[in-house]
């Protein structure tokens, strides 16, 4: 384990059969971005929002394909209502989710909803980890990787704001 | 104006295992159902706004497998914006049947924007499919179904329908039930595991 925290969290999820990769862009998965996008074996698709990714995870389900949602933690809250398909029909489910609004946040708009992350995610069910120090991140992302899909059940990884360095402008 | 039951039994005819079928929460639930039951549907009762993405993901994952989602214009024009990242992936098997009532029927009949304003095949078209139809008659519908089934997607067709009341069919209901249905069916062929 490195300081490459982002190419950590790349090999956990080539070795644990990642095939698709849905995002909204965010500056913190930007490497992850890019890596998909060049790696013939995975399908990347880009989102107008965050809801569509929990649809595509759902689907790739159906069709027999592990997949991964990328987001900001703003985007959590355009996913609620989508989280009740995960809940009812107990499909697997793993998202990384970069942090914002909670770590030397410039941007007051991110704060409420950065705060409210955890508690969403919580509520919907899901598993919940967080990963503060470079070292952590590949073994999270495998272990939560696991119980999405060997154990059925949803991960939310949040990646926190000091993690990703806060975000100047 | 068409009648949903007799589209939808159109076409839907000679459903076999090649065909994946995402079936919209409400009324196209309803009427996929009618058509007759099957292992390849995947019926949604909720997540409005997501029958297109969870296509999308079993388009991308099942590549060999035609997949048609057949859902509502209210359902299609909360998830508006998966057209634009459908476009933006352009999957040759996804399909995409819009019955069209200009009405949120399941709520009291209020009138929805297809009847506003809003022409989501020229939608479609606007954000990369490959094909697209409006279908307002009979006589229309033969060609519509045709691109549907067999045509290079991804592709849409929007079938205005009437709004006449049907009688309700009510398949499974149990979201665990339906996604191991479908999975099983498709996944025990030799596909992955």
């Amino acid at each position: 384990m490195s300081e490459d925290w982002q190419g950590d969290i790349w090999q956990a999820l080539k070795k644990g059969g990642i095939a698709q990769v849905a995002y909204v862009p965010d500056a913190g998965h930007e490497k992850l971005i890019r890596a998909a996008h060049a790696d013939h074996g995975i399908k990347a698709t880009v989102l107008t929002t965050e809801e569509e990714g929990v649809g595509l995870m759902a689907g790739a389900d159906l069709g027999g394909e592990r997949g991964v949602l990328l987001m900001q933690s703003s985007g959590v809250g355009n996913c609620v209502n989508a989280f009740s398909l995960l809940k009812t029909c107990g499909f697997p489910f793993l998202t990384l989710v970069t942090m914002r609004g909670e770590w030397a946040e410039f941007n007051p708009w991110q704060v409420p909803m950065g705060q409210a992350t955890p508690e969403t995610f919580s509520r919907a069910g899901f598993l919940v980890y967080r990963v503060d120090h470079p070292e952590d991140a590949g073994s999270m992302v495998s272990a939560a990787l696991a119980n999405a899909f060997d154990s059925h059940t949803a991960n939310a990884v949040l990646l926190s704001q000091r993690l990703i360095g806060a975000k100047v402008f | 104006m068409l009648e949903r039951r007799i589209a939808v039994a159109r076409l839907l005819a000679d459903h076999d295992d090649n065909l994946l079928v995402v079936a919209g929460l409400g009324s196209p639930t309803y009427d996929v159902a009618a058509a007759g039951d099957h292992n390849s549907n995947f019926y949604l009762w909720g997540a409005m706004g997501l029958a297109v993405p969870i296509g999308l993901g079993l388009a991308l994952a099942q590549p060999a497998k035609r997949v048609l989602v057949v859902t509502g214009d209210g359902e299609m024009l909360m998830g508006m914006g998966s057209l634009a990242t459908v476009g933006a992936r352009r999957p040759p098997n996804l399909a995409i049947a819009v019955l069209d009532n200009e009405a949120f029927g399941e709520t009291g009949g209020q009138q929805s924007h297809t009847g506003l304003g809003t022409d989501l095949a020229a939608v479609a078209l606007a954000s990369g499919f490959a094909g697209a139809a409006m279908v307002r008659a009979d006589d229309e519908l033969g060609s519509a179904i045709d691109m549907l089934r067999n045509a290079v997607g991804p592709v849409i067709a929007v079938i205005k329908i009437s709004r006449a009341p049907v009688p309700r069919v009510l398949p499974e209901r149990d979201g665990h039930a339906i996604r191991q249905r479908f999975r099983s069916a498709l996944l025990s062929q030799g596909g992955i595991g």
